[in-house]
C-alpha cells in the first residue's frame, strides 16, 4: 500500500517535473514559420465607403450562393454581421461618434475576413494539416484532407472559419482564401482589385507595413496611431488603419505572441522522438519486473491474477 | 473476501428488467436522432455554430468519456505494475468499462465530426504540431490495446467450452482450439500491453487538457492555465478508482455481483491522496496565476467553477479523509459519485461553460438532439456492459458460484 502510493506520487512528480522543466528550454527553441515574402492587404478604413463591392466580388469569384439580400441593399448595415459559410467577407457599419468638419456624424465601415495570420493557430491545430500557410502568405484549406473536427474554429482567435453544418456528406470549413488561385497567377485578390476607393492595398506585407507607417506619419490627425495586425497574435497578413481606436470598431484586443507557440513547444519538447513515452515505458517496465519478483512467492495464497504473467 | 477463491464468472441474470427497458427507450430515441443527424447534417440536430464549434458531444462523449475510462489503466497499473494483486476482483470490470468507454468515445466522434467517413485520414495526413493529432493517435492505439487486454477474458470463456447456436455450431470446436493456442502466448506478452496502455493513457489524458491551450483568448481565466495538461492527467488518475467504486456499487445493486467493499475501502484510501494532489494542484494553479478574484465575478463561469471545485473535489476529498466513511458502503459511494460528477463538470466547463467565443455562440446550450444522442450512447454502453457481464467471466457473482446456477429472480435494489 505504502509502496504503491509512493510509486504513484513518483510517477506524477516525474510527469509534472518533465512538463515544467521542458517548457523554458523549449520556448527558446520555438521558431515562427511565417513566410519571409508573405503577401498581405492593408485596409484603410478611413477610405471605405461601405459600397459592398468587395462582398459582391468575393461572392462571384468563390462561386458562393446568391445572398438573401441584394448587395445594393444598404439596410443590411442596421445589424452587425459576421462572415459565414455563404459570405467569406462582410462589411459592417459602426457609429463611433466621429464627426466631420460640419459636425455631422460619420459612419465607419469595417470589412471582415480571414486575417491570414503569420503563424495561424488554425493551421497549427488542424489534425490533418488541411489548413496551411502558403509561402505567398495565404492560409488555405484543402477539403480533401479535412475530417470535420472543427478544431480550427476553436483555435481561431478572430472567430473566422465557418462550417457547412447543413451539409451531410462533404461539409467544408469556409473562410476567405485570399483568392489563392488568383495569387498563384500573379493576380490581385478580387476584393482588392474591385475596391473603388482603393481602401484595400495589396502587396508584400513588409511593404504594406512601411506604407501604413508612412500614412500614420504623414497624416497623424487622420488616424488612430496603431496598425491592427502588425503585432496581434504575432502579426497578420491583413493589416488595418482606422480613424478611431480599434476597440470601438469591434476589433479584439489580442496578445502579441503567436498562439501556436505554447502548444507546439509542449508537443515538441515532450514528444520529439517519443522520448517521454519511451522513458515512461522503461520506468514502468522496471517497476513491473521488481514488483513481480517481490510479490511472487507469498502471493500464491491469494487469488491468482488472471491477467498476470505467471 | 467472502469466499476462498472468488473467481469472476458469467452472471446468470435475466436480461429483461425495467431498467433495461428504460435504456432501450433511450437508445431508440438516440437512433431516431441519429437518422436526422445522418440525413440533415450536424446542423439539423445540434446548436453548434461558427462561434461554438464544440459542444456537449466533445465535452461529454469524448472528453469526459476518456477521463471516466481512466479506471482501466489506473487499475491495471495498481494490480500489475505495483503488484497489488488483492485488487484483482475489480480489475476486469474496470477494464470492461475502459474498453466500452473508448469504443463509445470513437462512436461519439463519428457523430460529431462533419465527415465521419474520413475519420481514418489523420493516419495518413499527419500534422505533428497538432495536439489533436496526438490525442487521436493515442486513442486509436489505446483502443486496440484495450481490446487485446480484454481478449484473455474472452479466451477464458471460450476455453470453458462453447456451443454456438444453429449453423455456427460447426465453428465451436475450431474456436475453442484457437483460444487454447492463443492463451499462452497472450498471457506471456500481456504485460507489454498493460504498460503500453498506461503510457498511452498518460499521453492522451494530458494532451486532452492541452487542446484549448491554443485558444487563450477564448477560455475563461479560471480554467485557462499552462498547467491544463497536468491538471487533466491528475484528475483522470484521481477519478479512476472512484469510477470503479461507483460501478462496483451499481453492479452489485442491479446485477447481484459480489460485495467488493473489502477492496473498495483501501482503494478509497489511495484515492484520498490522488484527489488531494489534484486539489493541491488546482489551488496552486489559481494562486500562481492570481486567478482567485475571478471567483467573485458572479458570472455563470465563476459559479460553475465553485460548484466544480467545491462539490466535485473539496467536499469528496474531506469525506474521504474519514476512515469510517471509507468503510461505509453508502458514504463511499456518495463521495465517489461526487468525484465522478466533479470531473464530468470540469470537462464540461473547460469545453463549454468556460469557452467564451468573442462574437457569437456565447449563449449556447445543447439542443435536444445533442442530449438525446449523448444519452443514447451512454445507455448503449450500459446495455453492452450488462450483456457482456452476463456472458463473460468479468464480475464475481454474489453467491459462491454453484455447479447448477439458480435463476432466482431478485428485486433490483435501488
Amino acid at each position: 500500500m505504502a509502496l504503491s502510493r509512493r510509486g504513484f506520487f513518483k510517477l506524477s512528480a516525474a510527469g509534472a517535473g518533465g512538463l515544467l522543466l521542458s517548457r523554458p528550454t523549449g520556448a527558446r527553441a520555438w521558431q515562427s514559420k511565417a513566410p519571409p515574402d508573405a503577401l498581405g492587404c492593408l485596409v484603410d478604413l478611413t477610405r471605405c465607403i461601405g459600397c459592398r463591392k468587395c462582398e459582391q466580388a468575393c461572392n462571384a469569384v468563390n462561386q458562393l450562393p446568391p445572398p438573401a439580400q441584394a448587395f445594393s441593399d444598404l439596410t443590411l448595415f442596421d445589424r452587425q454581421r459576421r462572415p459565414d459559410a455563404r459570405a467569406l467577407t462582410v462589411v459592417n457599419r459602426y457609429h463611433s461618434g466621429r464627426v466631420d468638419a460640419q459636425g455631422v456624424l460619420q459612419p465607419d465601415y469595417v470589412k471582415l475576413q480571414c486575417m491570414h495570420c503569420q503563424d495561424p493557430a488554425c493551421a497549427s491545430a488542424c489534425i490533418t494539416g488541411a489548413l496551411s500557410k502558403r509561402a505567398d502568405g495565404a492560409v488555405v484549406y484543402d477539403a480533401t484532407k479535412c475530417i470535420g473536427c472543427r478544431y480550427c474554429m476553436v483555435a481561431c482567435p478572430f472567430e473566422i472559419p465557418a462550417y457547412e453544418y447543413q451539409d451531410l456528406v462533404t461539409p467544408r470549413v469556409m473562410k476567405c482564401t485570399f483568392c489563392a488561385p488568383l495569387l498563384a497567377d500573379g493576380k490581385v485578390p478580387a476584393c482588392a482589385s474591385v475596391c473603388p476607393t482603393q481602401a484595400i492595398s495589396f502587396g508584400r506585407r513588409d511593404r504594406l507595413l512601411q506604407l501604413a507607417h508612412q500614412r500614420l506619419r504623414d497624416q497623424p490627425a487622420r488616424y488612430t496611431p496603431h496598425i491592427y495586425g502588425e503585432t496581434e497574435v504575432g502579426g497578420t497578413g491583413w493589416l488595418y488603419l482606422s480613424a478611431v481606436p480599434f476597440e470601438r470598431l469591434g476589433f479584439l484586443r489580442l496578445p502579441g505572441r503567436p498562439l501556436p507557440r505554447l502548444t507546439e513547444t509542449l508537443q515538441k519538447s515532450l514528444f520529439s522522438y517519443l522520448w517521454s513515452p519511451l522513458v515512461l515505458f522503461g520506468l514502468l517496465t522496471a517497476l513491473y519486473r521488481r514488483n513481480q519478483r517481490k510479490t511472487m512467492p507469498p502471493d500464491t495464497s491469494l487469488t491468482p491474477p488472471p491477467g498476470g504473467a505467471a | 473476501m467472502n469466499a476462498p477463491h472468488p473467481q469472476p464468472a458469467p452472471l446468470r441474470r435475466p436480461f429483461w428488467t425495467p431498467g433495461v427497458l428504460v435504456l432501450l427507450c433511450l437508445v431508440g430515441a438516440a437512433g431516431i436522432t441519429l437518422l436526422l443527424r445522418f440525413s440533415g447534417g450536424i446542423g439539423a440536430v445540434s446548436n453548434l455554430s461558427t462561434g461554438r464549434p464544440w459542444g456537449l458531444w466533445v465535452a461529454v462523449d469524448v472528453a469526459s468519456g476518456v477521463a471516466l475510462a481512466a479506471g482501466g489503466f489506473t487499475t491495471a497499473a495498481l494490480c500489475h505494475l505495483f503488484g497489488r494483486h488483492r485488487y484483482a476482483a475489480i480489475e476486469r470490470p474496470a477494464l470492461l468499462t475502459a474498453m466500452l468507454g473508448y469504443t463509445f468515445v470513437v462512436l461519439g466522434l463519428l457523430v460529431d465530426i462533419g465527415r465521419s467517413w474520413a475519420i481514418w485520414k489523420p493516419v495518413i495526413f499527419q500534422n505533428h504540431h497538432s495536439v489533436l493529432f496526438e490525442v487521436a493517435m493515442c486513442v486509436l492505439v489505446y483502443l486496440h490495446v484495450l481490446y487485446i487486454e480484454f481478449l484473455p477474458i474472452v479466451l477464458e470463456r471460450l476455453r470453458q467450452g462453447v456451443r454456438l447456436p444453429g449453423r455456427l455450431q460447426r465453428l465451436s470446436a475450431p474456436l475453442m482450439t484457437t483460444a487454447e493456442r492463443l492463451h499462452r502466448p497472450l498471457q506471456r506478452h500481456l504485460w507489454l500491453f498493460l504498460i503500453a496502455g498506461v503510457v498511452l493513457s498518460c499521453m492522451h489524458q494530458s494532451s486532452l487538457g492541452a487542446l484549448l491551450l491554443i485558444a487563450p483568448t477564448k477560455l475563461h481565466p479560471l480554467w485557462y492555465s499552462p498547467l491544463l495538461p497536468l491538471l487533466f492527467l491528475t484528475s483522470a488518475i484521481a477519478v479512476g478508482y472512484p469510477m470503479v467504486v461507483v460501478e462496483a456499487n451499481l453492479a452489485r445493486a442491479s446485477l447481484a455481483s459480489a460485495d467488493e467493499q473489502a477492496v473498495l475501502t483501501p482503494l478509497a484510501g489511495i484515492s484520498r491522496y490522488l484527489l488531494g494532489l489534484y486539489l493541491l494542484l488546482k489551488i496552486a494553479d489559481l494562486s500562481w496565476r492570481g486567478a482567485w478574484p475571478y471567483l467573485l465575478e458572479g458570472s455563470a463561469q465563476s459559479l460553475a467553477f465553485i460548484i466544480e471545485l467545491g462539490l466535485g473535489v473539496l467536499l469528496p476529498w474531506l469525506l474521504l479523509l474519514s476512515a469510517r466513511l471509507r468503510r461505509s458502503r453508502r458514504g463511499l459511494f456518495c463521495a465517489a459519485a461526487l468525484i465522478v460528477g466533479g470531473v464530468l463538470l470540469n470537462r464540461y466547463n473547460v469545453f463549454v461553460t468556460g469557452f467564451m467565443p468573442p462574437f457569437s455562440g456565447a449563449d449556447y446550450s445543447p439542443a435536444l438532439g445533442e442530449w438525446l444522442i449523448t444519452a443514447g450512447l451512454i445507455a448503449s454502453l450500459m446495455l453492452l456492459y450488462r450483456l457482456l457481464v452476463t456472458h463473460l467471466p468479468i464480475l464475481v457473482p454474489a453467491a459462491p458460484a454453484p455447479a447448477v446456477p439458480e435463476n432466482r429472480p431478485q428485486e433490483d435494489r435501488p
